[in-house]
């Protein structure tokens, strides 16, 4: 065979399948080609190369919490809320993250190799850490909620993000705080600890030493990265179940003490009544609805997953009992993942709505037995009259009823 | 920057010796000087141990409260300004001193907590920057707008300010002892 006649013949087969795709091709872009891609891409920028952004299609966002703006008329930022709606999963993205103050605070902008941690008091040895030196120490990473005692529903409330929006849960990585405590030794007597952040109003909390000593963190890190300025950078302190205003933020200063200090935090937690004092401490166990939640419409009948978070501030999540017909019955929901202490825990149930008006709770039992009560539980317990309108003292970890109309619209149920 | 490397000698030298000094399993971090205790301690607990030499009288304080802008944002009389109201309001005397509102000079059960957020906490923007003598003056001056104090010359200093009573002395409740793994209330409602 000669070459060139090969080649000839070749130049002539290729020829007429080109001639034979375009003519597919123009006439219909089904049988054989794939499917079309979108419509637009995103262009390369340095800046995405380094640090990603999310989709201009995704817009959850947080709201300013409970009737004050953020940031205020001073340009202070004081309570905001995440939004637990647009939530899947158990991590709240550190940029979505609630945030709470102490009075409203500037954000403080601190240099991480200026900032310093001092422990002193009643310890043998004082102590001052550079964030680098606190790096070098055993670590841990946990997953905990943060909770502000502002975390209170109410009828007037519609979305869970409004609800709800007041706890968040992350991966928070540094040190014990025990582990700096026996650094430092403790003297006999030392019975509390003060911690100090350095925002103007430098925030300052009393802790008892016996959670200092348990599963207190002093997290310089969350979700992988620096914990960021909203949330305390460089440095916060973990107080795993405790009222958010405990989670001491900036933290720059750890008093070891013999008492209990009343400071300005503690004083906004003073109460005259001993039962609201211990709800206003350690949070109970408490649970949610998300989807279907507040506000939203379910399109038909048919099966839904419903979805929530369970947390509590005295372990872990151990079951979640979900009920469709305003507590008349309960069911145990699938607790999705292995519950962690102090943390979001994800349950579903599987639901068929067959289109009838109905009411959706959930209630966390948690490993001490302890059961998330319903308003009407609360009321009882307080000898509330009939009638008469249920306060819920101290952290409101009671439990949240959706009510579902028949046009599928999802609404607040609490009286 | 260059300076760091004439430093660097000393510095590893005052390291060992801290780490001599100190028995830690670590090593890491290094021991404060006392003057750095004092400069960076604000604390004060309720009896006013840490409380520094000052003084202060309502009378001084009532001239500060216009002069430091407290007054901007509290109003000129602590009751009518875009941040929180500082005087209790006009009820006459209640058995029950809670019934005053949550109005820090009148409900705190310590007089040393109002010195504490004032010393700390303001005035806005300008925190940190009062006097001991200032302080004294302007928590007097609020005591003495609760009736919390009658005696607008009466001296406030690290003595006799932690001796105020007031009216909630005795009225508050304690936060429980909190041990790990158990209940937050025993019986509520669970």
């Amino acid at each position: 065979m000669s070459s060139k006649k090969t080649d000839r013949r070749e130049f002539l087969r290729q020829g007429a399948a080109l001639a034979s795709g375009v003519a597919v091709g123009a006439a219909s872009n089904a049988a054989s080609a794939q499917l079309a891609g979108p419509e637009t891409f995103i262009q390369g920028s340095d800046d995405m190369v380094a640090y990603g952004s999310r989709s201009r299609f995704v817009d959850s966002k947080r709201i300013p919490h409970g009737g004050r703006h953020s940031p205020d008329t001073f340009g202070l930022d004081f309570h905001i809320a995440t939004p637990l709606q647009e939530q899947h999963g158990v991590i709240t993205p550190s940029s979505l993250f609630y945030m709470g103050t102490t009075r409203g605070s500037y954000l403080p902008d601190i240099d991480p190799s200026k900032h310093r941690l001092m422990i002193h008091g009643l310890v043998d040895n004082p102590l001052i850490f550079t964030m680098e030196e606190l790096k070098r120490l055993p670590s841990v990473s946990r997953m905990h909620f943060v909770e502000c005692a502002g975390n209170r529903a109410n009828n007037r409330m519609t979305t869970v993000q409004e609800t709800h929006g007041m706890t968040s849960n992350a991966e928070w990585t540094g040190v014990l705080l025990s582990t700096l405590l026996k650094e430092a030794g403790v003297k006999d007597g030392a019975e509390w600890i003060v911690a100090e952040g350095v925002e103007s109003v430098k925030g300052a909390s009393s802790i008892p030493m016996t959670k200092a000593m348990d599963d207190t963190l002093l997290a310089y890190a969350m979700n992988g990265e620096p914990v960021r300025p909203q949330q305390g950078f460089p440095l916060r302190m973990l107080v795993p179940g405790f009222e958010g205003i405990f989670n001491v933020k900036w933290l720059r200063r750890i008093k070891v003490v013999d008492r209990y200090y009343m400071t300005y935090n503690d004083y906004g937690h003073l109460t005259q009544d001993p039962v609201t004092a211990a709800l206003g401490y350690q949070i109970g166990p408490k649970s949610v609805i998300v989807h279907p939640s507040g506000g939203m419409q379910l399109p038909g009948t048919g099966y839904y997953q419903v979805s929530g978070l369970a947390w509590s501030g005295g372990g872990k999540v151990a079951r979640v009992e979900v009920t469709t017909d305003g507590g008349e019955n309960w069911f145990d929901a699938e607790i999705r993942g292995e519950p962690q202490p102090m943390a979001h825990t994800l349950f579903a149930f599987d639901w068929d709505w067959d289109g009838s008006e109905c009411e959706l709770q959930s209630r966390c039992i948690d490993e001490l037995g302890q059961i998330q009560p319903s308003r009407q539980e609360i009321g009882e317990f307080y000898e509330t009259p009939p009638g008469e309108r249920i306060r819920v003292r101290g952290q409101d970890n009671s439990i949240q009823p959706w009510r579902i109309h028949s046009d599928g619209s999802v609404h607040n149920a609490i009286i | 920057m260059r300076s760091f490397k004439f430093l660097l000698p000393i510095v590893v030298l005052t390291s060992l010796t801290v780490t001599a000094q100190s028995p830690t399993q670590y090593g890491v971090g290094r021991t404060p000087t006392a003057e750095e205790i004092t400069q960076w301690d604000i604390s004060i607990s309720p009896m006013g141990e840490e409380l520094p030499e000052g003084s202060g009288t309502a009378d001084i304080g009532a001239q500060l409260f216009l002069e430091k802008g407290c007054a901007g944002c509290h109003g000129t009389n602590g009751t009518d300004g875009i941040a929180p109201r500082l005087v209790k309001r006009d009820v006459g005397v209640l058995e029950n001193p809670w019934g005053y509102g949550r109005i820090l000079p009148i409900r705190s059960p310590f007089a040393t907590t109002v010195w504490d957020y004032i010393n700390r906490g303001m005035p806005l923007g300008l925190e940190g920057t009062l006097l001991p003598d200032e302080v004294y003056s302007l928590t007097a001056y609020l005591l003495y707008l609760n009736d919390v104090i009658t005696d607008d010359q009466l001296v406030l200093n690290q003595d006799s300010l932690p001796d105020v009573k007031m009216p909630n002395e005795e009225n508050w409740a304690q936060v429980p002892d909190w041990f790990p793994k158990e209940p937050r209330l025993q019986g509520y409602p669970y």
